[in-house]
């Protein structure tokens, strides 16, 4: 709780930081903010607690949870750098919108009350239709809010329709009281309604994380906005929604797991398929992370599948954490590179190993973890989803899955292949410049992901 | 902890290259492979001398290190060596500083990468060759595909990038399939209640079902096939092996296609063994007509790297078959004959390299006369080369002698067809040792010069062991054969 109340306050407090005629200060604040907000999270650990009677808990299951989304947004904001020297106008306001977008992060992996739910989606969601329409004068980025903010707004019209059938048919908001809901028999009658309310809940919940086929907003959104937001939007509103999705099904669907299982089966299939053949389409580095980011909702919807207790939640905590630090690397490189080369395809990557070995080895690390290959966390984060679904016998589900992570390797390689093996278009180029500063966070970012991939067990066991 | 010195002490070093330039690089990754290579030859005489009439196993005791890794999920880091991974790692590491070496001619832009990689590499073979838990040998299993891909890739000649593509594509998803068995079997273990492991004994206790084991069987046996390369899983290979840069071919051709033999005898047999029996006859039949294939092959290449890559693909496919004929001298041959094998591979791409660094082509019709100009190459080619026809009392007549006897004892149809092998390979290497190194001169070779010192020591020692290997084979069988009697315990073959 200590996050939530910390970051409102200091989200308030950033935004007077505005004030301030100088734009150097709010870098290091925002940094230093989140770096409390962290270490006040980690406090929490042994001591869960419910507050707004029982509307939400503070347990180990939010507090590592809050911990992925707080980590990711620490380790994403030294890349905002461009925007403080460029003396960007309303930095106090995104900086402060990206704090505020925390606090429903947060608030959808504590919630115990579909309310709560409700509440974390809409704060995060109306956070995240600012900032991709923030690059003002840029005509994609209009096009990317005025789409995320529309169809977005439909799924949570779907999503509370969802929810308020839901409640019709189990009398509650509660997440246990409607799994008791659901088996007793007095509410039998009421099925239809719970069914089509579960739907309706899915279908808002795909959508804030990017599955099929509800996904189609994701490309053109991830390309049009700017490539920091993007960074945020793929790791932190994608690590909440699944946390949030899993404490749904675990603790108020559990009972209906018949219903629903064969629906997300369908779902997943269907997100794996269209994530990583459409990436392989793709000729933008940019709109391949955005496929690949949809590929990656696949398979952590095979966890979810498994409903397999601490196993998967387990597997879904571990699978963020590494996928998250493997895409804020890969953005942050990307943003890196594209700000100064001025384009964003596997081309703009040609021969960055020669002039920035280090910008190349950090992308390869994220790109070797994202394709799942040992050494890297992706590896683990892969090997635990795939372990908790073949506990519970989906045995076809991981086949499948394992064929499309082959398929990933073709789109994950291409970049390595550009920065490595083709020389640069322009032999006189640049390197590209990156500060001390962010050089260090870039090493971090690949030694963690180095870590999760050789001493897996540090985070595998975060839940007993 | 000696196999966890040999297993880490390369990539320690691969990172401490970082900080050396150019011909530092070199010598700091020269040195570190030889003291690698000296404790490997320390780890064997430990072994030796810890060795009791009768009891082989306490002799190799020592070298287990097992403790935890992913604790929770009874996933262990378990590695150890018995006489099987000892002569491998042997191998792997009396290679790498000859390979190091073999590459200071050339001037490898960014040096200290390139070496940097190769010891990377090396500690991903030796990983392979020493774990003992499923998942860890999967682990460095991808590990080494990884420095070999960045080899082949940055380094090689043209057509790299589509070459080294498909060679990455085809080994990575073999071995997901073999990730897919393990996954499987991992699960099996925990049946009934019982606490799972990924270990081997763990692996080699399940009581898998006949059907169950047959397609286990496969799944694992797609990673090796790709790896060895058995026909059809084989087109990546001439490529790969010719695109390369040197060092990375020697790598691939010397140590990596071990990978490939070493993780059928001790992953793929003892864990299926109905399997293995269900299927072996369709693999052996397919390494056969791969024995053939290579070889009819290589007599059409006009590249030098090129036939010694097919030439390759014939002798690998007659390791397997050795393999999979399930009896004594079958396994034993095919463990001699991986070390011979390394021992000439390495060898014939140097000399293929140094021909060509000096006249400037492979290209075997514009070569011609060498002999009168380099004495010294043409005497270590022609051992080497007889090494690889199997000539009595070289190393490869010890490996094919076995080898063709085991065939031989499963079908002895299959043993004749498979024994074609040392004609053809006589025909196409002595064709090629005729037309390169005698004859009349052409405009590339009339100023050749002969061998220089740093040549001499990659090629002394290779020669030494087509001799040692060829003379006195049992210093290498004595060290395999308990490992080998077990593998066969374990199959049911004895």
């Amino acid at each position: 709780m200590t996050s939530i109340i910390l970051l409102s306050v200091l989200g308030i407090v950033n935004l007077f930081l505005g004030f301030l005629k100088s734009n150097k200060i709010l870098l290091p604040a925002a940094m230093v903010i989140l770096a409390l907000v962290f270490g006040a999270n980690l406090l929490d650990w042994n001591a869960s607690q419910t507050y707004f009677n029982n509307m939400l808990t503070i347990d180990r299951y939010s507090v590592a949870f809050t911990g992925i989304v707080v980590l990711s947004t620490l380790l994403l904001i030294p890349f905002s750098e461009k925007y403080v020297r460029d003396g960007q106008e309303n930095l106090a306001e995104y900086y402060s919108l990206l704090l505020f977008s925390l606090v429903g992060a947060i608030m959808m992996v504590s919630y115990d009350n579909l309310l709560m739910l409700f509440v974390g989606i809409e704060i995060l969601s109306v956070s995240m239709y600012v900032v991709a329409g923030s690059d003002k004068r840029n005509v994609r980025s209009n096009e990317a809010a005025l789409k995320y903010f529309l169809m977005g707004s439909f799924a949570t019209g779907i999503l509370l329709f969802g929810i308020a059938l839901v409640y019709g048919a189990t009398g509650t908001f509660q997440l246990t009281d409607i799994n008791a809901g659901i088996v007793n028999p007095a509410n039998a009658s009421l099925q239809p309604m719970l069914y089509i309310g579960m739907l309706l809940m899915f279908i808002g919940i795909s959508f804030k994380v990017s599955a099929a086929p509800f996904h189609y907003w994701t490309p053109d959104v991830y390309e049009g906005t700017p490539t920091f937001f993007t960074a945020f939007m793929s790791t932190v509103v994608k690590t909440a929604g699944f946390a949030g999705f899993f404490k749904l099904l675990m603790a108020a669907f559990f009972a209906a797991k018949g219903f629903w299982v064969p629906t997300l089966m369908a779902i997943t299939v269907l997100t794996l398929l269209i994530g990583n053949v459409g990436a392989v389409a793709q000729s933008s580095v940019k709109r391949m992370l955005a496929y690949s980011s949809i590929s990656h909702a696949g398979y952590l919807f095979i966890a979810l599948i498994a409903v397999n207790g601490k196993l998967s939640a387990n597997a879904i905590f571990f699978y963020s954490l590494a996928y998250s630090i493997a895409t804020i690397a890969a953005f942050a490189v990307l943003k890196l590179v594209s700000d100064q080369r001025q384009r964003e395809d596997y081309a703009g990557f040609n021969g960055l190993a020669k002039t920035n070995p280090l910008l190349a080895f950090v992308m390869t690390v994220a790109m070797l973890s994202l394709a799942g290959i040992p050494l890297t966390g992706g590896f683990f984060g892969k090997f635990f989803t795939f372990g908790a679904a073949i506990d519970r016998g989906y045995v076809g589900l991981v086949v499948f899955a394992v064929v499309m992570s082959m398929v990933s390797i073709y789109y994950y390689l291409r970049p390595i292949i550009a920065m490595y093996m083709q020389p640069a278009e322009d032999e006189t180029a640049e390197p590209v410049a990156v500060s001390g500063f962010q050089s260090a966070v870039l090493v971090l970012l690949a030694l963690l992901t180095v870590v999760l991939g050789v001493l897996p067990g540090l985070f595998s066991e975060v839940f007993k | 902890m000696l196999t966890a010195f040999l297993l880490f002490f390369p990539v320690a070093a691969a990172l401490l290259l970082h900080f050396a330039k150019g011909n530092a690089a070199r010598v700091m990754a020269l040195g570190a492979a030889l003291v690698e290579f000296a404790v490997a030859v320390f780890a064997a005489v430990t072994a030796a001398s810890n060795m009791t009439p009768g009891n082989s196993e306490a002799a190799y005791s020592t070298f287990v290190v097992n403790i935890p890794w992913i604790a929770s999920a009874g996933i262990n880091f378990h590695i150890g060596m018995d006489g099987l991974s000892l002569l491998l790692v042997l191998l792997t590491t009396f290679l790498v500083p000859l390979i190091i070496l073999a590459s200071f001619r050339h001037d490898y832009p960014n040096a200290s990468a390139f070496y940097a990689l190769i010891l990377f590499m090396q500690t991903g073979l030796i990983g392979v060759f020493v774990s003992l838990d499923a998942f860890l040998f999967y682990f460095f299993w991808e590990v080494a595909l990884i420095p070999i891909y960045f080899l082949a890739g940055v380094w090689g000649s043209e057509r790299r990038i589509a070459v080294t593509f498909k060679f990455f594509l085809y080994t990575i998803i073999g071995s997901l399939f073999m990730l897919a068995a393990f996954v499987y079997l991992y699960f099996q273990t925990g049946a009934n209640g019982a606490v799972r492991s990924s270990d081997i004994a763990a692996f080699y206790n399940l009581t898998l079902t006949a059907s169950q084991q047959a397609w286990v069987f496969w799944l694992i046996f797609i990673a090796f096939a790709v790896k060895m390369p058995i026909f059809p899983f084989h087109t990546w290979q001439p490529d790969t092996y010719t695109e390369s840069p040197v060092p990375a071919t020697m790598l691939l051709s010397g140590i990596m296609l071990k990978m490939g033999i070493y993780g059928t005898l001790r992953w793929l047999l003892p864990i299926v063994p109905l399997g293995t029996s269900q299927w072996g006859k369709l693999v052996m039949i397919l390494a056969v007509i791969g024995i053939i294939y290579g070889a009819i092959i290589a007599i059409r290449q006009r590249d030098m790297k090129r036939l010694i890559a097919y030439s390759s693909l014939s002798h690998v496919g007659l390791m397997a078959a050795g393999v999979f004929s399930l009896t004594f001298m079958g396994l034993q041959g095919a463990v001699i004959q991986m070390l011979a094998h390394g021992v000439n591979v390495v060898g014939m791409f140097f000399i293929g390299d140094i021909i060509q660094r000096r006249t400037g082509t492979r290209q075997i019709a514009e070569l011609g006369g060498l002999t009168k100009h380099t004495p010294l190459l043409s005497v270590c080619f022609l051992v080497l080369l007889l090494g690889t026809v199997a000539l009595p009392l070289t190393n490869g007549f010890v490996g094919e002698f076995l080898l063709l006897a085991g065939v031989y004892q499963y079908n002895m149809w299959l043993g004749a067809v498979a024994g074609v092998t040392i004609i053809l390979a006589a025909v196409y290497l002595l064709r090629m040792f005729q037309r390169v190194m005698l004859g009349p001169e052409t405009s590339f070779t009339s100023t050749i010069q002969d061998l220089t010192g740093s040549e001499l020591a990659v090629l002394v020692p290779l020669i030494v062991l087509v001799f040692w290997i060829g003379l006195f084979p049992n210093t290498f069988l004595r060290i395999s054969e308990p490992a080998v009697l077990q593998i066969l315990t374990l199959v049911g073959k004895r």
